[in-house]
């Protein structure tokens, strides 16, 4: 089908399209260009002396060696939180597509969580998980786990990827309802009459016409496990344990905004750019040739 | 020109000469942008609002611009946009950074001479006014909401465990010893635990020992200074509490004041953590509290010496004119006064910061009503300041906080030694505070 929409004007397509284009300069490519401009300064924090540094702000960050540390805490992270994130909330939109009581109820409590701030998010879990208040950690300890994220990494990260597992959940769960809603119910009755059963009929039919949903989220996923789940690690461990949860993003918080290194953590801002940018394309390029549109 | 348009010529030109008349007797507005909340966000409104109707010339005008952190940054960001407050309070762990803008600051000693104000440094409390001077002496912001580190202890716990309620340990020995009775009476889960782990377990441990922190007067005389906490002293300590962990005599409690909730609740009979907790225990604890000066260890020579503070300083933001900085001027006169700065100190739980003030407290028998708290003066005028226990000032503190914090968790769990967290620490140290003095240089 053809799908190219042919303007007789040369200026209305421009004019219809100059807003994007405008926002995406000032939201997008405006910081981006700054960014990469402090990231070869090196400045104190009111900017009353300024020496241009070429590359010296990335070379200290390499010279480091927790800097590798947590790049790989930060994969493991955003995998975690991707991957659970993923499927437990496929898990319940599948639920809740069925045709069961109350699942209006059911949708409505199951997306509230989005509206919750991730700081907030963060100190509702810690109230639970807390090692000396919470209840959930109570119980825990009487149970004879030796619960401590304060000073075990694993506990820690457990901790956070909770937090923003929870937090996202409610999003991947209203994208894979409308999914599952839009799957055509006459292609699964055919199936269902043809002997399929539900886990065959899932994953032959319901999972590959998911796929563009699913492509999208993973897309999203990342760039909120990458992000925005700034704000829970800063409310439940300040990126600790000895950097065990640690993520890019909470290092060029810390760096700039609790440290005023503004050029170190500009210079880690652009590395992180640089990643998220090449992951996304890593996805669009492998991933997205098995959609299914 | 016709009528009309005459007429609304003339009534514009009017009212703008009535606005610039009222403008004319409208008192000067003096900006404050501070980090208080709770009781204390109350006591920074009282302040301004008494300032202000006792004279008509300025106004104080207060504004909470969040957390410590929040709040630097905001004034930093306001001086980069040109619109700074006149009054912005910062942290003491801020000081050097703040101290290191020569241009964007009014130092407090110049501000009360240009204004003409009575003002000698001598008159506020040595171990106060020292951290935030330069090395000659001269007061660059003016101390405002002091504390220092000192022990808070159950009574109800030690009389269970045995112990003299009345007496509690002097010396970390005895502290560790203590702790083992308390777990042995029941406090299984800890024994003992400090907040803020950097400042009480490295920064305050090297004042109260007579040992250097880093270089240059722990930095008080230059920002090129050297971190030196991997010493002996340092590294002990941390060996000690690393072997308590094991079984929980000690038990870390994080970087910063989160985990006071569990002094309040009971969990830990003896707690370290800042003299301003005063407030929290007297309103949550459900039980007797006592609080006893920080232990040391009687082996090394000259301690105890004296504490150092924490909490924060008013500073006085540039480019303001002469008008504005008279009245910032008048509102810190009005501040020091010694009937203000008695009442402050007795109902917050902040030490005075005047000598007067502390005087008249004493004379008015405020300790012998209220034990205890007087512990913190005691701590902090112990023995006269030395290089080692005047303050000290180290650029990007935030981070050398976290560095110490992050260094000691790798220890206490076992993944490191402690000789090389704390070498690890002084290392990672270095490299940020060359990175500051750099950041300064141009």
């Amino acid at each position: 089908m053809e799908k190219r929409a042919i303007f007789s004007n040369r200026f209305l397509p421009l004019a219809l399209i100059a807003p994007q284009i405008l926002i995406t300069l000032v939201f997008f490519y405006w910081p981006a260009i700054q960014a990469v401009w402090q990231s070869f300064l090196i400045e104190d924090a009111f900017g009353l002396s300024t020496e241009f540094v070429w590359f010296e702000n990335y070379q200290l960050l390499f010279t480091k060696a927790h800097y590798f540390r947590t790049f790989t805490t930060t994969m493991l992270f955003s995998f975690l939180v991707a991957f659970l994130s993923l499927t437990i909330s496929l898990l319940l939109a599948v639920q809740a597509d069925k045709s069961i009581k109350g699942a209006g109820v059911y949708r409505t409590l199951l997306i509230w969580p989005y509206a919750v701030a991730p700081a907030v998010a963060g100190v509702l879990w810690i109230f639970m998980l807390n090692p000396s208040l919470g209840m959930i950690a109570k119980a825990m300890r009487s149970a004879g786990i030796d619960w401590n994220p304060l000073l075990n990494g694993g506990d820690a990260m457990t901790l956070v990827v909770i937090a923003s597992v929870w937090k996202q959940i409610s999003y991947n769960f209203l994208f894979f309802l409308a999914g599952l809603q839009a799957i055509p119910k006459s292609v699964i009755e055919a199936a269902a009459i043809d002997g399929a059963g539900s886990a065959r009929r899932f994953w032959t039919i319901i999972f590959p016409l998911l796929s563009p949903t699913t492509f999208f989220l993973v897309v999203v996923n990342i760039v909120y496990a990458f992000f925005d789940t700034l704000g829970v690690i800063d409310s439940m461990t300040q990126g600790g344990p000895a950097k065990a949860t640690e993520t890019l993003v909470y290092r060029v918080f810390a760096d700039g905004r609790l440290g005023s290194d503004l050029g170190g953590s500009a210079a880690q801002s652009v590395i992180l750019m640089f990643i998220v940018v090449g992951l996304t394309a890593i996805q669009f390029k492998y991933i997205e040739r098995k959609v299914e549109y | 020109m016709n009528k009309r348009s005459f007429l609304t010529a003339m009534l514009a030109a009017i009212s703008l000469t009535a606005l610039s008349a009222e403008l004319r007797a409208a008192p000067v507005e003096i900006q404050w942008w501070h980090a208080m909340t709770g009781a204390n966000n109350d006591v920074i409104v009282k302040l301004a609002e008494d300032f202000n109707a006792a004279q008509a010339d300025y106004k104080v005008v207060p504004t909470y611009k969040g957390s410590y952190a929040d709040t630097m940054n905001a004034g930093i960001a306001a001086f980069r946009a040109g619109q700074a407050p006149h009054i912005l309070q910062v942290f003491e762990v801020g000081t050097a950074t703040m101290m290191g803008a020569k241009g964007a600051i009014m130092p407090v000693y110049q501000l009360m001479a240009d204004a003409g104000e009575k003002f000698d440094v001598k008159d506020y409390v040595g171990g106060i006014a020292g951290y935030y001077s330069t090395a000659d002496g001269k007061l660059i912001s003016m101390p405002f909401n002091s504390s220092t580190a000192i022990m808070w202890y159950n009574k109800d716990a030690f009389k269970k465990a045995g112990l003299d309620p009345e007496k509690p340990p002097r010396t970390w020995p005895e502290t560790f010893d203590y702790a083992k009775k308390l777990k042995a009476a029941g406090w299984d889960k800890c024994g003992f635990s400090t907040a803020w782990y950097s400042w009480l377990n490295v920064e305050q441990l090297s004042a109260w020992h007579n040992v250097s922190l880093s270089t240059k007067a722990n930095g008080l005389d230059g920002f090129d200074t050297e971190a030196k906490f991997n010493g002996p002293l340092h590294v002990r300590h941390l060996q000690n509490l690393i072997d308590l962990q094991k079984d929980k005599t000690f038990d870390y409690s994080g970087r910063t004041n989160t985990g006071e909730g569990r002094f309040t609740s009971g969990e830990c009979p003896i707690f370290m953590t800042s003299s301003a907790f005063y407030g929290n225990v007297k309103a949550n604890a459900k039980f007797e509290f006592g609080t006893g000066e920080m232990p040391y260890y009687p082996d090394v020579e000259g301690a105890p010496q004296n504490s150092i503070i924490g909490g924060a300083s008013l500073w006085v933001l540039g480019g303001k004119t002469a008008p504005e900085y008279k009245g910032v001027a008048k509102f810190f006169t009005f501040l020091s006064d010694t009937d203000r700065q008695a009442g402050l100190h007795q109902v917050s739980g902040y030490l005075p910061i005047t000598n007067a003030a502390y005087k008249k407290t004493k004379d008015s028998g405020f300790y012998e009503k209220n034990p205890g708290r007087e512990t913190p003066l005691l701590q902090l005028t112990k023995k006269p300041p030395t290089a080692n226990s005047r303050g000290l000032r180290l650029g990007s503190m935030v981070q050398i906080r976290d560095i110490v914090g992050e260094e000691a968790e790798a220890a206490l769990v076992g993944q490191k030694t402690a000789q090389a967290a704390m070498d690890a620490a002084v290392e990672r140290t270095n490299v940020l505070l060359r990175q500051f003095e750099r950041a300064l240089a141009k």
